[in-house]
């Protein structure tokens, strides 16, 4: 297993978004986050590196990192959590003042400390993968949102993350352009990457995934796999949900 | 009556200026006018401004991220200390700097003097313009720095001030002019600087007008010189930004 998370709790405020979750990542695995909107999926995802502070519960890596956030954790170990994963945002949240292949190079340059040519070497690797070999000098303003969230997974992946974590990555993007977005996605599964990702795209979902979570009110209210959870649902919940965003209106 | 008055002395002073017998400018006077009042300016004028600026500058920015830590007590510290320089009169803080200080045995020579009260005064009115430019910043911006595993510190200089120097620019740009002319305020402190030369001069010659107005021009001059800088600046950082 490589992530194990026990009992996590997050409110903000009065307000409590996540209830007691617990989940397992398998190596490997691919693990896709669905559920209504307000229903803490993303809170969970940023939870996992520690964008959104949980209040209560446990995370660990494998045998090497576990993180007790039932008293306020140390600035080191939030720093390990989170140079443990690479996180794909819905804005893409590029860096706006640097050239696509710098907004890749600055993690591995200014956190990892690797010398600039190596890194470079490995910037334009990772641009040509997700297809932007020709845009790399590039500003983000100068890319479409398809071309920008790609710059977004290859910055992720540049500092060569134990785990992906995508939160709706599709969801800012014109529909035409879902498609690239995805595909590089789809590549990075057939590659092994361990992967979190949240999603309203569910025929992707069944495709790549090898893992449900379907969240609501703050508890997981069914796991397990593609065909089980999307064919075949046993909580009323799931049903519902799944009827609703197949059967709009 | 006035009106009447007013209007014949306009009338010479046209005629005047235009070369009659008694010209309004005096041509020799300007020419020996000039170079003091440069000198002035050289001198003090601009090494005043830009070394107050620069300190103020440093003592801006830690202000403003005193602002903006957690730590009630250095948000506090800050917040007094802007709150006391914007609330009371620079002519007030310069005087309290050279004059008073001297009668409580604290003797500090006129230039140190000012360069200490426009320091602080940059630093306060600066340290506002910068919080307010890193608050202008994006939250998600904070995220993808930390998402790389980036600390606070290097998210700060790394990605966030970047970008919040190019939003505080004209701001700060506005508040480097101001600078330019409050410093003949420290005229008033015996620093010979451009407007003190015009005043002495014109103190011995009477030709107020003229030495005074020559004054303004010259520090128009300088002013409008950094308008054009700032304008240049402003479009190099916005390389980055969509048109």
């Amino acid at each position: 297993m490589l992530v194990s998370v026990q009992n996590l709790h997050k409110s903000f405020g009065d307000l409590d978004v996540l209830k007691g979750i617990d989940l397992s990542i398998e190596k490997g695995s691919v693990v896709a986050v669905i559920g209504p909107s307000g229903s803490g999926k993303t809170t969970m995802l940023r939870c996992l590196n520690a964008l959104e502070m949980p209040n209560k519960g446990t995370i660990q890596f494998e045998q090497d990192l576990r993180i007790s956030f039932d008293k306020m954790p140390s600035k080191k170990e939030i720093l390990q959590l989170r140079r443990k994963s690479g996180m794909v945002f819905q804005s893409y949240n590029l860096f706006p003042h640097k050239t696509a292949i710098q907004n890749v190079m600055e993690g591995p340059i200014v956190v990892q400390k690797k010398e600039k040519a190596v890194v470079q070497k490995l910037a334009e690797n990772l641009l040509k993968k997700v297809g932007l070999e020709e845009k790399m000098h590039l500003y983000p303003h100068q890319l479409s949102g398809g071309q920008q969230q790609r710059v977004g997974i290859a910055r992720a992946l540049a500092i060569e993350p134990e785990l992906m974590l995508f939160d709706e990555p599709t969801s800012a993007l014109d529909p035409e352009i879902v498609g690239e977005v995805l595909t590089v996605i789809r590549d990075l599964a057939n590659e092994g990457w361990t992967m979190a990702i949240v999603t309203h795209e569910l025929k992707f979902a069944e495709e790549v995934a090898d893992h449900i979570v379907f969240i609501d009110g703050g508890y997981i209210v069914e796991q397990g796999p593609p065909a089980e959870i999307l064919k075949n649902p046993k909580e009323p919940r799931t049903k519902q949900f799944l009827n609703r965003l197949l059967n709009p209106s | 009556m006035l009106k009447f008055q007013k209007n014949g002395l306009v009338k010479m002073y046209l005629n005047n200026l235009l070369g009659a017998a008694d010209p309004i400018v005096d041509w020799e006077l300007f020419q020996s006018s000039l170079w003091p009042m440069i000198q002035g300016g050289i001198q003090y004028t601009i090494p005043l401004t830009l070394i107050s600026f620069t300190i103020g500058i440093i003592i801006a920015l830690l202000t403003a991220l005193a602002r903006l830590s957690n730590s009630k007590i250095l948000a506090g510290i800050a917040r007094v200390y802007v709150s006391a320089i914007r609330g009371t009169p620079l002519l007030v803080q310069l005087s309290i700097i050279f004059f008073g200080l001297a009668s409580i045995g604290l003797v500090i020579d006129p230039f140190p003097s000012a360069v200490i009260a426009f320091s602080l005064n940059v630093g306060a009115y600066a340290s506002e313009i910068i919080r307010a430019s890193i608050l202008s910043v994006p939250k998600g911006q904070w995220e993808a720095g930390h998402a790389i595993g980036m600390t606070h510190k290097q998210a700060l200089t790394r990605i966030i001030l970047p970008q919040a120097t190019r939003v505080s620019i004209p701001p700060l740009s506005n508040s480097f002019i101001s600078l330019v002319k409050d410093t003949s305020l420290a005229s008033t402190i015996l620093v010979t600087e451009l407007f003190r030369k015009s005043q002495e001069i014109a103190a011995r010659t009477y030709e107020f007008m003229q030495l005074y107005i020559t004054a303004a021009i010259l520090y128009w001059i300088v002013c409008f010189t950094l308008s054009v800088i700032q304008g240049r600046i402003e479009k190099r950082l916005d390389r980055y930004v969509a048109k």
